[in-house]
């Protein structure tokens, strides 16, 4: 599937000549197209190519949520890492918006309070500590974190921090979010209070997002859309509109059933 | 429960100690009792309290410069690869240089006064310094880096927000490490060259034959590298406490 494209060429286009794909892009288009991407384990003799992607083809619109599941060491972190800029496909071609990154991890600088930590990235594109706070205050106050401002992440709960650091994502201002396994570290309540959450704050604030997570009902109840990986190298076996109105319930019978489709499309990988 | 059984380590140690310069048939001038290195810890304060002001101002000075330079090679080393490529293997051998050999140089480069001191106490606290940063530099977490790449970060907003506040802990405990030793070379550089300072107390104690003040002086130098070490502990346990508990 991946072979027509191998070889094609790299347009990280976040500037394309085009007008009409550009003012798509700037809205928070993202468009995978037949991407390969093969890293190599070890030196010289030894030498192993691991192939993490192969053919991968995957359409974001703007302000969709896509979520992608796939089994575990499929590609998604490589996906996402590929989205953000943070590597080049050996193949084919991806053309994304600006896009920013919530890692695996939290990753909270542990030396700053909450309030600090969310407007990081305000503060690393040269703005003062008091801009970022004041640019990060009313998100704390409206998404369930006020009060938590001046606590140090070692002092919040898991749920606490994750929110903490969607936050971050959130203020970083860039109209495309790959968030990674956001909930990949939260024991189940807390998991299903963040997704509650989370649907809220997308609701609110919209964004061109793309959903990485091993868990195919979370993926239903928070994506327009679904994106099935196949195993290792990962490419994409199907894809699921969501229609479902919200707030979304996992009971609901519509969902039920395009969960059993996609179990079954991963197994099928 | 711990400092109970310090206490009583050092008491065990003191007893042994008196006995054998008192029975032991060891001359005063070579091993002073304990209770004569007390005596004259009490009568000559005076004398020790002001240069151990001297000496203190000398090593608290040293190590403070030693973090700040250090501190500033390690982040040189570690945003220039080719910097590191350069210097490290260098720095490395700069410390088979004992430092004997080098403090009658630096009497002659930089005089007299505070400042040779000052430098020998700071190149024996470099070294650690410069190591034990550069690894705080280099640890930081690569996804943390990534996430940093994404909000589109400049090199140095990497190093002000993320790596220097990661290492800075790390620096702190390579000062540490050299602490003990900074308080010889400290004696040293007075020995090379000083009119004033514990070590030229001890210097001039030795042929007066007065080898009591001599050891009194070493025990008020021990007890100094004993709190500067608890001290730089307590700061480094501040920072990393701040740090603490993140996974
Ligand atoms: N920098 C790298 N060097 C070598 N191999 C890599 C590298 N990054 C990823 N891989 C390999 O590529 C494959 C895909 O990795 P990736 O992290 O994208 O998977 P994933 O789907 O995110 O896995 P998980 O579900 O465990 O998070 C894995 O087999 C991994 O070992
Ligand atoms: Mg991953």
């Amino acid at each position: 599937m991946g072979a027509s494209y191998r070889g094609g060429v790299l347009t990280r286009a976040v500037r394309p000549t085009d007008g009409r794909s550009r003012a798509s892009l700037e809205d928070g288009d993202v468009a995978l197209r037949g991407v390969g991407r093969v890293f190599t384990t070890g030196r010289g003799r030894r030498a192993k190519p691991i192939e993490a992607l192969a053919g991968l083809t995957l359409r974001v619109h703007p302000g969709e949520v896509v979520a992608v599941v796939g089994p575990s060491g499929c590609g998604k972190t490589t996906l996402l890492e590929l989205v953000c800029g943070l590597q080049a496909p050996d193949a084919g071609a991806v053309a994304a918006a600006p896009a920013v990154l919530m890692p695996q991890r939290d990753l909270l600088l542990p030396w700053m309070d909450a309030l600090d930590n969310a407007g990081l990235a305000r503060r690393v594109s040269g703005a003062s500590r008091e801009q970022a706070r004041a640019a990060a205050r009313p998100l704390f106050a409206a998404f369930g974190l006020g009060g938590f401002e001046d606590q140090r992440p070692a002092a919040l709960s898991g749920g606490m921090r994750q929110r903490v650091a969607f936050l971050r994502t959130l203020l970083a201002g860039k109209p495309v979010l790959c968030l990674d396994e956001p909930f990949g570290a939260l024991d189940a309540l807390t998991r299903a209070e963040m997704q509650a959450w989370l649907a809220g704050a997308l609701a609110t604030e919209p964004r061109t997002t793309l959903l990485v997570t091993h868990d195919v009902e979370e993926a239903l109840l928070l994506a327009d859309r679904v994106a099935v990986l196949s195993p290792r190298p990962g490419r994409v076996v199907a894809e699921l509109e969501v229609p479902a109105p919200r707030p979304r319930r996992a009971t609901d019978p519509a969902l039920v059933a395009l969960r059993e489709q996609a179990m079954e499309a991963l197994w099928a990988g | 429960m711990g400092r109970l059984s310090a206490a009583a380590a050092v008491v065990v140690l003191l007893g042994a100690w008196e006995l054998y310069a008192r029975v032991g048939g060891i001359e005063e001038l070579v091993l002073p009792a304990p209770s004569a290195i007390g005596a004259a810890l009490w009568t000559d304060r005076g004398l020790l309290a002001t240069n151990f002001l001297v000496t203190a101002t000398e090593i608290a000075g040293g190590v403070a410069l030693a973090l700040v330079l250090g501190g500033t090679l390690a982040v040189a080393l570690h945003v220039s690869r080719p910097l590191r490529g350069a210097l490290y293997p260098l720095l490395v051998a700069s410390q088979a240089i004992p430092i004997v050999i080098l403090a009658p140089l630096l009497v002659i480069w930089l005089g007299f006064g505070v400042l040779p001191k000052l430098a020998i106490i700071a190149l024996i606290c470099f070294f650690p310094v410069v190591v034990t940063t550069l690894d705080g530099l280099r640890a930081v977490d690569p996804d943390q880096r990534k996430l940093l790449r994404t909000m589109d970060a400049s090199r140095t907003a990497l190093l002000r927000f993320v790596e220097l506040p990661a290492a800075a802990p790390a620096a702190l405990s390579g000062a540490r490490i050299a602490v003990a030793v900074a308080v010889v070379g400290a004696v040293f550089a007075e020995y090379a060259g000083s009119s004033e300072g514990l070590g030229h107390l001890m210097l001039q104690a030795v042929p007066q034959l007065d080898t009591p003040r001599a050891w009194a002086a070493v025990v008020v130098l021990a007890a100094f590298a004993v709190a500067l070490f608890t001290a730089l502990g307590a700061l480094e346990r501040r920072l990393t406490h701040n740090a603490g508990g993140s996974p």
